[in-house]
């Protein structure tokens, strides 16, 4: 069925309307991208990007969500063949209990394979294990022209196809290596650090025992206390690490959702008091140091999936997060880009820090080494837009980049400074698909 | 295409030598100026000297001709500005006449030059941009109305009439755009001095075109449909629409 409507990203800003279509098989599919008209057609899934990634204003919209198979389950070689609208949280139910976890989990379970690859997602084991595409062996891309090609890491449209923002084509299915865990549990190591470079002395002095590690820093604590923060870093859990209660059933992954946000919420309900409690609340109850606690996988990488629709506390304004990598030396950066978000009390929640590791062959593969800070921030202050584009000048000098899967505002200007790789992968795109029938609200706005 | 913080990238003004639309460009790119506008206008120095001083801003101007009088220049303007580029963001329609009111109610050329341009050509071109923008899913039209509108008075009820018309429009083109993701501003300005009201004796609350842009970018990011400038002739006009006609009729207005 085919419905006209508006759609936004996470962020709920900006909406524009497109004639929204639920996949059908692939033959149907290929009819839909050879019919397409002037305006395109984009694949969506479960609508996590921030921005625009996922909005073709006037144009197709493709829900893959209705592809959702898992096709075949390998546990020997750990390898795992999906359709591209299955969830990592579908994954998670069904393959956690035969012992295979997800090879990178973001901060949220419900985002799609399909959406994965484009956006060539990361997460807390970045460092080690790099970004989501290094863990897909195949993929199916369908065309511009109406064919399925069958990619592997070889071929280059595979590697303009993995952070390519949905822009060469649908993907269909992938087949994905997964990782062999003995439970659906983390032994998680927690540390206060007192201020930034605290925290960034120890992330830097034993990040790599850890498999999985991420910050989070209080971005309204100033002064002696700017970049206060709690780290909490782990390894997947053995058996033999559970608690005898838990040995049993090692592999059980029940994740609960504890609420639903009411659509209610007023716009400004999150300013700088209630989130400096919040955040003061949250520092205070962490431990200054624990060692070795067992937390279920859904509590360690997926807190804010506990409250389902969570973007809704923003209000109808709606809110963006800002993410950008930074080189290894650029710590000065850094501290300046949390300074200014300090100063000027634009509330945020909390800022993530992680520390990326080996960048990706995709050409508009976000990670690259270095220092990744991400953090949202509510829209309505007059003056968030230039602060923004203060902090791109920041991130750009330093030689950092933003995450096109969250970004809402970059200028179109920013993008081929950021991504020095662009012009490879507009002729490889091009190659693939000459009239552009793959497009999206990003692509028009960044001009890619 | 337009951001989450209410930058755009492309800007239609037709009527592009308007005092309010000129410093409302200004204004709605001031973070940054470095976006696309084309001016529809009739050839002049006047548009010349505007897209020179928009382009001394960091903007790339395009000017084309745009006859309110004549169906076929309008309607080849509009089409041809969104034959190419990129989406258009923001269309505001901001041409029209003041007319002298005396000759206005007395003379039929002079009445029907006043329809022509202020009602006949606002309404199709209305309809010619809506149909662009719904195809986009997104945009927004500014149309610059005026309180004249909200009550006719006895200095200037012809003018008032076709504004009243016009307004009238807009505010229900608003309503149909609304699934298709296109916003319509309606914009309700008092006393305004520009070139169109020189040599007028300035009403009272009266203003200069960048307070009235203040208020239009306002209204736009807000998502509004309908502004008043300045903001206290909402609550002014109001009053005045519900005076008794003898009362009304003695105004100083």
């Amino acid at each position: 069925m085919d419905s006209r409507r508006p759609l936004t990203g996470w962020g709920r800003t900006n909406p524009s309307v497109a004639t929204v279509h639920s996949a059908g098989d692939d033959a149907e599919l290929a009819r839909l991208v050879t019919e397409a008209g002037r305006r395109g057609v984009l694949a969506r899934g479960l609508g996590r990007s921030y921005g625009d990634a996922a909005q073709n204003g006037g144009g197709v919209v493709v829900d893959m969500t209705a592809r959702n198979r898992v096709l075949s389950v390998d546990t020997g070689t750990a390898l795992v063949s999906v359709e591209a609208g299955a969830s990592l949280d579908q994954l998670m139910r069904l393959l956690l209990p035969l012992g295979l976890f997800v090879p990178v989990s973001p901060g949220t379970r419900h985002v799609t394979v399909g959406g994965a690859i484009a956006a060539d997602i990361h997460g807390k084991n970045h460092h080690l294990d790099g970004s989501f595409g290094r863990h897909v062996v195949a993929m199916d891309l369908l065309c511009a022209d109406g064919t399925i090609r069958r990619l592997t890491p070889e071929s280059e449209l595979f590697w303009a196809t993995v952070g390519g923002m949905g822009l060469t084509g649908l993907v269909l299915r992938a087949t994905l290596r997964m990782k062999k865990v003995e439970s659906a549990y983390c032994l998680v190591d927690t540390e206060r650090c007192a201020d930034l470079d605290d925290l960034l002395g120890r992330m830097a002095a034993d990040d790599h025992r850890y498999t999985y590690s991420v910050a989070w820093i209080d971005c309204l604590a100033r002064g002696a206390s700017l970049g206060r923060s709690v780290l909490t870093r782990g390894w997947s859990a053995t058996v033999e690490q559970l608690p005898r209660t838990l040995r049993e059933h090692a592999l059980d992954f029940r994740p609960k959702q504890l609420a639903v946000a009411p659509s209610v919420f007023p716009s400004g309900l999150l300013n700088r008091a209630t989130v400096a409690a919040f955040n003061e609340a949250w520092y205070r109850k962490a431990p200054r140091e624990r060692r070795g606690e067992i937390q279920s996988i859904a509590r360690f990488f997926h807190p804010l999936d506990a409250v389902a629709q969570w973007n809704r506390i923003y209000g109808p304004r709606g809110f963006l997060q800002y993410q950008f990598v930074v080189p290894f030396g650029a710590e000065e950066t850094l501290r300046r880009c949390i300074q200014m978000l300090s100063d000027t009390g634009q509330a945020s929640f909390l800022a993530v820090l992680k520390r990326f590791g080996q960048p990706s062959p995709g050409h508009l593969s976000f990670p690259t080494s270095g220092w990744a800070l991400a953090l949202d921030v509510p829209i309505g202050a007059a003056s968030l837009g230039g602060l923004l584009d203060r902090l791109d000048e920041e991130v750009l000098a330093a030689g950092g980049r933003e995450y096109l899967a969250k970004d809402s505002r970059l200028p179109a200007s920013a993008i081929a400074r950021m991504y020095p790789r662009l012009d490879a992968w507009r002729v490889v795109r091009r190659a693939a698909d000459p009239h552009g029938v793959f497009t999206s609200d990003l692509a028009r706005r960044l001009g890619l | 295409m337009k951001d989450a913080i209410g930058n755009v990238q492309r800007i239609v003004v037709l009527g592009g030598t308007s005092d309010i639309a000129l410093a409302t460009v200004v204004k709605l790119t001031q973070a940054r100026p470095g976006v696309q506008v084309t001016l529809a206008a009739r050839p002049s120095e006047r548009r010349a000297a505007a897209a020179a001083a928009l382009e001394a801003r960091g903007m790339q101007v395009t000017e084309i001709d745009f006859e309110a009088t004549d169906r076929t220049s309008y309607e080849r303007a509009i089409a041809s500005v969104f034959a190419t580029g990129g989406d258009v963001d923001v269309v505001m329609l901001a041409f029209g006449l003041l007319g002298d009111q005396e000759r206005a109610w007395q003379d039929v050329d002079a009445a029907l030059a006043l329809v022509q341009v202020n009602y006949a050509a606002a309404v199709a071109c209305g309809v010619l941009v809506a149909a662009r923008l719904r195809a986009q899913g997104h945009g927004a039209i500014i149309a610059i109305s005026s309180v004249a509108g909200e009550r006719p008075r006895r200095s200037n009820f012809v003018y008032g009439s076709t504004k009243a018309g016009m307004d009238a429009f807009y505010t229900g083109l608003g309503d149909a755009l609304e699934r298709d993701g296109v916003q319509v501003l309606v914009v309700r300005p008092g006393f305004v001095r520009t070139k169109m009201t020189a040599g007028l004796a300035a009403a009272p609350l009266s203003q200069a075109p960048e307070q009235v842009a203040e208020v239009i970018v306002a209204g736009l990011r807000a998502g509004r449909h309908t502004v008043w400038a300045p903001p206290a002739m909402r609550w002014v006009m109001s009053v005045l629409r519900h005076l008794p006609r003898p009362v009304f009729k003695r105004l100083p207005v």
